[in-house]
């Protein structure tokens, strides 16, 4: 057993791992007769039952459209969905409400930045700067708009560890640098990038920044002030809220800048045939009816997350990485791909000769639920010349015993395709 | 023995099993047991597209019968195709055009499978049809 683990105290002071276990209702499932061992958090995270409740107080107690009725229930709606928006702000410490735009997740905030950025500011021969580590969610749109504006997509590659390199990413910098697009996180591999140098080198260029958060917001605490990172991007989903909603963080002088992404209904001050003139932020790239109760159900989420504590979700999620590392990596047939030594708590592995497919099949029957495959990022899978991988991306709900169940049907796959 | 009698065959073979893990085992053996396919097919041609793991089939035809090999990457997989050519392989493009495959259901693999994974296996059938129908259309290839 590693001494960090011998040495675990309860972080949770405010409550036992039973209990916080016993507010995620799904974590009692069984599947094929086998009590859930939940490993696809990097895909999505499961609920706690106060945010299903929140989601289904709306539909039950106050569900009407928001910032439209004159009457009470729109009212409440609105209202209780500004609360949320406050809610948000106040969770990434971002100076304005009118920087807090809810998207659909952070795919919708990205395609957003990439299409009203590339409008306004892209030219034929700008660069912009990528990661090899990018969900193809961070790739994509940036591609499709070097495709309509014929700029150039520029990528930092990574080292044999899953780490990108930082001197060749100071190289890429230059006078063609229009907007540095890179993750928090590696939801391939769990690195975590170091995202504070990268917006510095690249403000020192007066180069914005676009930070792709889905993976690190759930893990610890992300202060964009303090990051000065220009535009930064999440899911709900992922943090423990409802799907269909994300948002987008834009500072002012940004938002205000772009053009809207989608024209519709909310996000227009005034509609002639004419001409339209649009509302203002946050609304201006709100149009059309918002997820509103999936934007309640995610303040009700960042609630939780905070009477939990991002600090002790952040040692709790430490304390099983380094559990979990030193369990898989005393299985010799085993190899874990991303070693950086800032992870988060994502593991990314296989076995030898035994496809990642045939892993994956076998843990689930035995009730063990991990991602196998590219993981939406084929360029990492490329860099390291697989054609997939077993994930097993765990959160602070997890267990030490839930680990040893993997690792022992980790041997029980090794002997079963052996 | 006729397309049904086959099905019928591997239905009884995996009855005897209640446990998933020992059909599991079952399918491991059928995948290694599988004749491997001429590495000259295991291109991009013979891909088939859909499957979590790769998948490569070739058809021949020959007396009026149309033959498959096959390989994967992924062992489970090499035993579900390994089932599909046992069921399929050395009949005519008719009896494969017409064949209905029930054995997948009866002996749990698509309920077990999820949608995505499902496709895979859908997939492998749909390719096997289409070869076929080739066949049949052309008269020989």
């Amino acid at each position: 057993m590693p001494a960090v683990w011998s040495n675990v105290v309860n972080y949770f002071e405010v409550k036992t791992i039973a209990e916080i276990r016993a507010d995620f209702p799904i974590l009692n499932t069984k599947v094929y007769g086998k009590p859930l061992v939940y490993f696809d958090n990097g895909a999505t995270t499961q609920k706690p039952q106060c945010v299903i409740d929140a989601v289904n107080e709306v539909f039950t107690f106050y569900n009407a459209n928001i910032h439209r009725g004159v009457h009470s229930l729109s009212d409440r709606a609105s209202e209780e969905y500004e609360k949320a928006r406050e809610k948000v702000r106040s969770f990434i410490n971002a100076d304005k409400r009118e920087e807090i735009v809810f998207t659909s997740g952070t795919t919708g905030s990205i395609n957003a930045v990439a299409f009203s950025f590339g409008e306004r500011f892209i030219r034929e021969g700008d660069e912009i700067i990528i990661s090899n580590l990018e969900h193809h969610a961070n790739i994509v749109p940036w591609q499709m708009m070097c495709d309509r504006k014929n700029a150039k997509l520029k990528i930092i590659p990574v080292n044999d560890n899953g780490e990108i390199i930082p001197e060749e990413y100071f190289k890429l910098l230059s006078a063609k640098s229009r907007l540095v697009a890179v993750t928090q996180v590696s939801n391939a591999l769990g690195t975590i990038l170091p995202i504070d140098k990268i917006i510095e080198a690249a403000h020192a260029m007066n180069i914005p920044v676009f930070i792709d958060g889905a993976q690190g917001i759930q893990h610890g605490v992300t202060d964009v002030k303090k990051l000065d990172c220009d535009f930064y991007a999440f899911s709900g989903h992922k943090i423990y809220g409802p799907t269909g909603i994300g948002v987008l963080y834009g500072k002012e002088k940004w938002l205000t800048d772009l053009p809207p992404y989608q024209g519709g209904g909310d996000m227009v001050e005034n509609v002639t045939f004419e001409k339209t003139t649009y509302n203002e932020l946050p609304f201006k790239f709100e149009a059309g009816t918002m997820n509103f109760p999936g934007a309640i159900g995610l303040g009700t989420a960042l609630d939780y997350v905070l009477s939990i504590g991002r600090e002790n979700i952040a040692a709790r999620e430490t304390d099983l990485l380094n559990y979990a590392t030193s369990i898989l990596s005393g299985i010799k047939e085993l190899k874990i791909y991303g070693n950086s030594l800032a992870k988060i708590s994502t593991i990314s592995f296989l076995l030898k000769n035994i496809h990642q497919y045939d892993t994956g099949m076998v843990l689930d029957k035995l009730g063990i639920a991990v991602r196998t495959g590219t993981h939406c990022a084929q360029p990492v899978m490329d860099r390291f010349g697989i054609d997939g991988t077993v994930r097993a991306s765990m959160c602070f709900y997890n267990t030490k015993e839930e680990i040893d169940i993997l690792g022992t049907g980790i041997e029980k796959v090794i002997s079963m395709f052996s | 023995m006729t397309v049904n009698q086959v099905q019928d065959a591997i239905v009884e073979e995996f009855a005897v099993f209640d446990d998933w893990m020992d059909k599991y085992n079952l399918l491991i053996d059928m995948g290694k047991d599988l004749t491997a396919i001429d590495s000259k097919f295991k291109t991009r041609d013979f891909l088939i597209e859909g499957c979590q793991s790769k998948v490569w089939l070739h058809p021949e035809l020959r007396d009026d019968h149309v033959y498959f090999s096959a390989d994967s990457d992924a062992i489970i997989t090499k035993g579900i195709v390994g089932l599909l050519i046992r069921v399929l392989s050395g009949r005519t493009p008719d009896e494969i055009i017409s064949a209905e495959l029930y054995f997948i259901d009866k002996i749990g693999l698509r309920q077990n499978l999820s949608p995505t994974r499902s496709n895979g296996l859908l997939s492998m059938v749909r390719q096997m049809k289409l070869y076929a129908m080739a066949y049949k259309a052309t008269g020989k290839k």
